[in-house]
């Protein structure tokens, strides 16, 4: 299996509110939710991390799942907000340069 | 607030003969024309909002053309360093964000103008923590409310229902402005289905409502999540500039931590109003 590495987008504005994220892609306004599970998948996205590396330690560590099970799922999660232009996916590490922080969480109350 | 933001030494000063000064929000736009005749239709669609003593913190200069296609079309509008460029079959304008000067080009009707007048305003509201959202709004016993929903949810009807002690801010644009201590609501001449346009006052916002008809009048408390998700939904976006939408993502998120969201379950009956104020 080739490893994956996932980074979030620059192009996104996003916020974990609770369990939850919502993202908003800066190149059309559309909104994405992120379940709790995508979240921490969502919050692990930092380029230099495997997807396999995420799903065993966090995902399979925080939800009762096996990693046979989860990453297939993951994948998946991962190439769909690929294909809408809020992650990237590569068959090598992302530059670090590549990924988003937070918006507003150093300005909100 | 949004003074600070807003060189007024960059624009020309107050009473410009030439001129029509439309105060939304607090933010006088002065827009110029040679044109006696389009300054009249200006000061007829804006009565109530046109104030030739304010001093304008922007300035449009209109250039009539000959009649454009009407375009039932959304405006495009895109950033080339500090210029905007709104474009739409009817017309096409820039403007500056450091002089905050710019000018329109387009046929003698207020339809174009109107448009543009919302984008510029949405611009300046992003750079304060404000913003326009598809609802209507109301003041009342000295607070403002607002209700928000889709085309269909009640925006009209709500409107419609208010009593008279209610002041109808406006039945399809609301104003959301930053203070100090929360959110301010003001009225606007952008009408919907009422075809009337809002007071030219302001208050203190109480409460953002998440309209849906039903059977039984209730409030419903919404969480701060499906919050921020309803409310990004309704916010006006006009430009898909990551640098805009970023600051008014993080607006629309700081509005729900400090503003109560609620979901007001209604059916059309004016007794609805018992539950608002």
């Amino acid at each position: 299996m080739n490893e994956k590495y996932i980074a979030r987008s620059r192009q996104v504005a996003y916020r974990v509110l609770g369990e939850e994220t919502i993202v908003m892609s800066a190149t059309d306004s559309r909104l994405f939710n992120l379940s709790e599970v995508a979240t921490v998948i969502w919050q692990a996205a930092d380029g230099r991390t495997s997807l396999s590396e995420i799903v065993n330690r966090r995902v399979c560590a925080e939800f009762d799942v096996l990693p046979q099970v989860a990453y297939p799922d993951a994948l998946a999660f991962a190439e769909e907000l690929a294909r809408h232009g809020i992650l990237h996916i590569s068959d090598r590490p992302i530059p670090v340069v590549e990924t988003s922080a937070p918006i507003g969480a150093a300005v909100n109350p | 607030m949004g003074a600070a933001l807003l060189p007024s030494a960059c624009v020309q000063s107050a009473r410009d003969p030439l001129g029509v000064t439309v105060e939304i929000g607090g933010i006088p736009i002065l827009l110029q024309s040679s044109d006696a005749n389009f300054r009249g239709i200006l000061e007829k669609r804006y009565a109530g909002f046109v104030n030739q003593a304010a001093v304008p913190a922007c300035q449009f200069k209109v250039y009539l053309e000959l009649p454009l296609q009407p375009s039932d079309e959304d405006a495009r509008v895109r950033r080339q360093g500090f210029v905007w460029h709104i474009d739409r079959g009817d017309f096409h304008a820039e403007w500056d964000t450091r002089t905050r000067r710019g000018w329109l080009r387009q046929s003698a009707n207020p339809y174009a103008i109107d448009t543009v007048l919302r984008i510029a305003h949405s611009l300046v509201l992003a750079e304060e923590g404000g913003f326009l959202i598809h609802a209507a709004s109301a003041a009342r016993r000295g607070c403002a409310f607002l209700f928000a929903g889709v085309s269909g949810a009640g925006k009209t009807t709500i409107s419609r229902l208010a009593p008279p002690d209610a002041t109808l801010l406006t039945d399809e644009v609301s104003y959301v402005r930053r203070t100090g201590a929360g959110y301010r609501a003001y009225g606007t001449p952008f009408a919907g289905e009422l075809a009337r346009v809002g007071a030219n006052v302001s208050a203190p916002l109480k409460t953002a409502f998440l309209l849906e008809q039903g059977c039984v009048n209730r409030v419903e408390k919404v969480e701060e999540l499906a919050a921020a998700r309803a409310l990004l939904r309704h916010i006006l976006f006009f430009a898909h500039d990551p640098g805009l939408v970023k600051r008014v993502f993080d607006s629309a998120l700081r509005f729900v931590s400090q503003v109560r969201v609620s979901r007001l379950i209604f059916k059309p009956e004016a007794s609805v109003w018992n539950l608002i104020g």
